[in-house]
């Protein structure tokens, strides 16, 4: 995608050779509201990526003694109603966030709704009428009871299926660490998550099959693979980054909505969404509003700063 | 036009048909046997065998949705598992009626707030108000509903005292006067829902109504009205309002989608008894049958609003009615 205006260096010249990232890069940077929102998600998953090193408390370490705490100088956020650390089981919340939401858009954006937009888009024909109608089949299910009905469907089978596998093989510790439970969020989320990339990148794909220079690829010979990487892929790449944007504040707020009806990320594995269920009700909040106000506060601080560096990409691309 | 609502039509059935019976496969998948359920003490074999088959519970999957999908299509959704000797339909109905009148007095505050604050924005392009007002309601729309309900009940219903903590009565209640003259006046339980309801909603439609009002403003029949000399309220209210309206008839299916996911968490947080409430308790006691109608009313009612949207828009505007699929 390197556009070498001048590859020749010629340093008296205003006009540099830029990759057009760079340039969506050098407008996104002007914007400080854009900025800011990187910042804050920078720290928050940050906080989750070095949660293990960072936490002053280990997320299941309970105190009895200092259970419901306000905020003090051992517990800077307070505690909980087993006394854990409020702020340690915030950071390990971040860090599940992250886990899913990364898993997820590897998955379920990046993997399968690009290769089907792509399949779809370019091969046309009973390929893309299948794919896409299953597309708004997936669209039009009502996402939310349909998760928590996969979800608690398939916890017990899949839990009992991995520990089976360690059974088998003396591995240990894979149930132990949540790790099923993590399984199936991110595979339901994927199931719903991929239709929109997919779209996206059919209708791009469709409009650049009749552009010359796909036609003279195809004239000069190129395998078909050759020019969806080479030619396809990277005419889509901005709108598979614009359509991960808009979609990771939905794939955070769905971990903890499943989390919170408790078909989630099962405890101890620390989530917002449990930490703010934990916090809900009218009198809890009237005796310990930091139950609530901790998880919900850096939950909405997350979306708010997904929706806006959203909207600032967005605006940056689309000048191009 | 006609061809492209009868193909758009004819896709339904199917589209109906296969997530029923994704749903059916999953929720048979799960867990627990439901005749054991049913059964509760009793261990006889033979009692068992005639629970099975009462609830169309024997033979393969297959078999037991075909039987399943030939009731329902009769508006007979079985027997629910939690509310002994009611069918589903009975509990369903008036739950869903319930949940249809907060939801669509939601919607109404929602374009109704929504469309103004858009109109706004639009107007105040170029200025701070323009980007304040997108970003208030960006961030209204951040906060989740889980977040923003129990500060809002400790404050109404616990701190100012003036209002229920939950429950549901009702849209009205009816004040009389003197005995003769009835003035309905809104039930103070529907208050907390409806804000909850209210505040996500209000960011999307204020957005594409400032979007397509921004278009609109650039357009040539707009130049020509103000070189008329026609007063800008009039080019405002005449020309710019109706036709930044058009694209919004795409976002009611959207809207409409937001406040049914928002019924899971406002209903069961609210105590409110509405099919929100309602799924959320099927999904925690397994009851497969309620879960299998919740979810196919559901994805009917999300196929026709878009289905609908989309004929509309095509009605509104011809351009698009070309047989372009629309997806």
């Amino acid at each position: 995608m390197t556009r070498d205006i001048d590859s020749a260096g010629d340093e008296r010249s205003s006009v540099v050779g830029r990759s057009e990232w760079a340039l969506v890069w050098e407008r996104l940077r002007r914007k400080r509201l854009a900025m800011l929102s990187l910042i804050v998600i920078m720290i928050i998953y940050g906080a989750g990526l070095f949660a293990p090193i960072l936490a002053p408390y280990s997320y299941t370490e309970q105190n009895l003694d200092r259970a419901v705490e306000g905020s003090s100088s051992d517990h800077w956020l307070g505690t909980d109603r087993l006394g854990r650390d409020l702020l340690s089981r915030a950071m390990y919340s971040a860090r599940t966030t992250l886990i899913v939401t990364a898993a997820v858009v590897v998955s379920g954006s990046l993997i399968i709704g690009n290769a089907l937009g792509l399949l779809s888009g370019y091969r046309g024909g009973w390929i893309d009428s299948v794919i896409m109608r299953m597309g708004d089949i997936f669209a039009s299910l009502p996402g939310l009871p349909m998760l928590i009905l996969i979800n608690s469907a398939f916890s017990p089978r899949v839990t009992e299926a991995i520990r089976g596998f360690e059974e088998y093989t003396g591995i240990t510790g894979i149930v132990s660490s949540g790790f099923p439970s993590y399984l199936i969020v991110f595979t339901a989320l994927s199931l719903f998550f991929w239709v929109g990339t997919a779209r996206v990148v059919r209708a791009q794909v469709l409009q650049l099959r009749e552009r010359e220079f796909i036609m003279a690829a195809e004239a000069l010979g190129s395998s078909q693979w050759r020019i969806i990487f080479s030619h396809v892929l990277p005419n889509v790449s901005f709108l598979i980054v614009l359509s991960i944007s808009s979609a990771l504040g939905a794939i955070a707020g769905s971990e903890i909505v499943l989390s919170w009806f408790g078909v989630g990320v099962q405890p101890p594995a620390a989530s917002f969404g449990a930490m703010l269920f934990e916090g809900s009700g009218a009198r809890t909040f009237q005796s310990h509003p930091n139950l609530l106000l901790v998880p919900g506060v850096i939950v909405t601080l997350l979306l708010f700063s997904f929706a806006l560096l959203g909207d600032a990409l967005n605006d940056a691309i689309s000048s191009r | 036009m006609g061809a492209y609502a009868v193909r758009r039509l004819a896709w339904l059935p199917i589209v109906l048909l296969v997530i029923s019976f994704f749903t059916f496969t999953i929720a048979r998948f799960g867990p627990g046997d439901p005749v054991t359920v049913a059964a509760g003490q009793i261990r006889d074999e033979q009692i068992i065998e005639q629970i099975r088959v009462d609830r169309g519970l024997e033979g393969n999957v297959f078999e037991q949705y075909q039987r399943w999908l030939l009731n329902a299509i009769r508006g007979d959704f079985g027997e629910s598992f939690q509310h002994r000797g009611f069918t589903v339909s009975e509990i369903i109905f008036p739950k869903i009626w319930v949940s249809a009148q907060l939801g669509m007095i939601a919607l109404l505050i929602v374009f109704g707030v929504g469309i103004p604050l858009g109109l706004l924005a639009a107007r105040a392009n170029g200025t701070w108000l323009d980007p304040f007002v997108v970003g208030s309601l960006l961030f209204l729309q951040a906060i989740p509903v889980l977040v923003v309900i129990p500060p809002l009940l400790w404050l109404f219903a616990i701190k100012l005292d003036l209002l229920p903590v939950g429950g549901w009565d009702g849209l009205f209640d009816i004040w009389w006067i003197g005995g003769v003259v009835a003035i309905p006046i809104p039930d103070p339980h529907i208050y907390i829902p409806l804000i909850a309801f209210t505040l996500p909603g209000f960011a999307g439609v204020a957005r594409l109504t400032r979007i397509t009002a921004l278009e609109v403003q650039q357009e040539d029949y707009i130049r020509t009205a103000r070189s008329k000399g026609l007063p800008e309220s009039a080019v405002a209210l005449h020309h710019i309002l109706p036709n930044s309206l058009l694209p919004l008839v795409t976002v009611v299916a959207f809207a409409l989608a937001g406040i049914v996911e928002g019924a899971f968490f406002v209903e069961t947080l609210l105590g409110i008894p509405g099919i929100g409430r309602f799924t959320f308790q099927s999904v925690v006691s397994r009851d497969y049958d309620a879960i299998l109608a919740t979810t196919v009313i559901f994805s009917t009612i999300f196929v026709l609003m878009n289905l609908v949207a989309d004929l509309v828009y095509g009605i509104i505007d011809p351009r698009i009615r070309v047989g372009v699929s629309r997806t």
